[in-house]
């Protein structure tokens, strides 16, 4: 943030913090390769224990993608040469002959399991802490019902990061899904939490509108009062607490809200490469749990929205693609949260640049 | 709003009714201004410029 005009800088990582890598449910005895800050990365489950592996996806003998090979136990097998990796990275056979060079192992990278998303850390593993996750217990909980599903964008993935943090895109964006006109027009409260590295985002609406995608699921008819109270763990989690009630409704005097709805939007945003992103996206809902045809529903009318923002981004890049370097950009009041999201993850990926070492000799 | 505070909490709130922005940086110094970015860079400036209120 520069001034009033400005641009987004150039992409930059934040390499020491968690990013979902997947979904719990997309990780088994099947390969998956995913793509985490440029880095090829490919996970499987152990046999015995379930535990989720990830290791680099390139076989160390001649950089053949291990998530094109197989699974022999609880060891990867290298589908090109057959050189063979245990769950630490470590190759422990090779064709042909007894001795197994001493350097032959690719990474493994540190992974946490919890609230049904399974955590990879990309920087220094020594600073690898599992208790630094952030979390998203209601994904677990049987309490809520959750759906969800994950897009790919090719965008920078602060493009998507902006989109979340300023929802009054809902109003032109997703009219007639889970925009109305009070979105764009409800001030908002920005909270900014050095400390924790958050940024709370807060848009009461007393009197609104109730778009498609609450008025079908929670059979309410008439105008609502709306909250929208956005959680962004930078750089990866994004919650937002929706609360929907008939208008005037209220929370207890105690704190209980037995006569509103509630709704948990979760994201997680994990950078793929410099112009990809992971869009990992749920909806849990506190009401109709066994009502499959409100499942289905909120399910496809998220992936609906989604797809929306999909395209915009996808459109957006391309258009920022073309623009001549120190092109402007204008911020105004609703740009607040998404101002400051940009600069916490300014300075988390300052915070991850590894120190300088010594110049390497130049290759010969 | 949930979630566990640290001491470090900077705040800045749409005025409704207007096109106002009402910031309060963690050491309680306020100020309004029109502009997110103008708001932005003189929070993070704390302490400089924060010993009284500026609007």
């Amino acid at each position: 943030m520069t001034g009033t005009t400005g641009q987004i800088s150039r992409t930059a990582f934040a390499r020491n913090q968690w990013y979902v890598a997947a979904y719990g449910r997309e990780i088994g005895r099947e390969l998956l390769a995913r793509t985490i800050l440029n880095e090829p990365i490919v996970f499987y489950r152990t046999q015995d224990g379930g535990e989720a592996v990830a290791l680099a996806d390139r076989c160390v003998h001649r950089r053949y993608p291990l998530s094109a090979g197989r699974l022999d136990g609880d060891t990867l097998v290298c589908g090109y040469h057959g050189f063979t990796y245990d769950t630490t990275g470590t190759c422990v056979s090779v064709p042909g002959q007894k001795r197994v060079p001493r350097t032959a192992r690719v990474r493994s990278y540190p992974v946490v399991e919890q609230d049904s998303l399974v955590w990879v850390w990309i920087g220094d593993p020594e600073s690898a802490d599992p208790d630094a996750v952030p979390r998203a217990a209601h994904l677990a909980d049987p309490a809520w019902r959750t759906v969800g599903g994950m897009e790919t964008v090719e965008c920078d993935y602060r493009l998507l990061v902006d989109n979340l943090l300023d929802l009054s895109h809902e109003t032109y964006l997703h009219g007639g899904y889970i925009g109305t006109p009070e979105v764009a027009e409800t001030p908002i409260v920005t909270e900014v939490d050095e400390g924790a590295g958050t940024v709370r985002v807060s848009r009461h609406m007393d009197d609104a509108a109730c778009p498609p995608f609450y008025a079908r699921s929670t059979g309410i008819e008439g105008r609502i009062t709306r909250w929208q109270d956005i959680e962004y763990h930078a750089p990866c989690l994004y919650l937002l607490h929706s609360r929907i009630a008939p208008r005037g409704v209220l929370p207890e005097p105690d704190g209980s809200d037995p006569n509103a709805f509630h709704v948990e939007i979760t994201y997680a945003v994990t950078p793929s490469t410099d112009r990809r992103v992971y869009d990992f996206w749920c909806v849990s809902r506190d009401f109709a749990q066994d009502d499959e045809d409100v499942t289905a529903f909120l399910h496809d009318l998220n992936h609906t929205v989604v797809m929306q923002d999909v395209d915009a981004l996808d459109l957006l890049q391309r258009s920022l693609d073309t623009e001549p370097e120190g092109y402007q950009e204008l911020s105004i009041n609703i740009d607040t949260g998404g101002l400051a999201a940009r600069r916490i993850l300014t300075r988390l990926a300052a915070e991850g640049e590894p120190q300088p070492a010594h110049a390497p000799a130049a290759a010969r | 709003m949930s979630g566990e505070h640290t001491a470090e909490v900077y705040r800045i709130a749409w005025v409704a009714g207007t096109d106002t922005l009402h910031g309060v940086c963690h050491c309680g110094a306020e100020r309004t201004a029109r502009d997110p970015v103008e708001m932005w860079e003189w929070m993070l400036a704390h302490p400089v410029g924060h010993d009284r209120e500026i609007t």
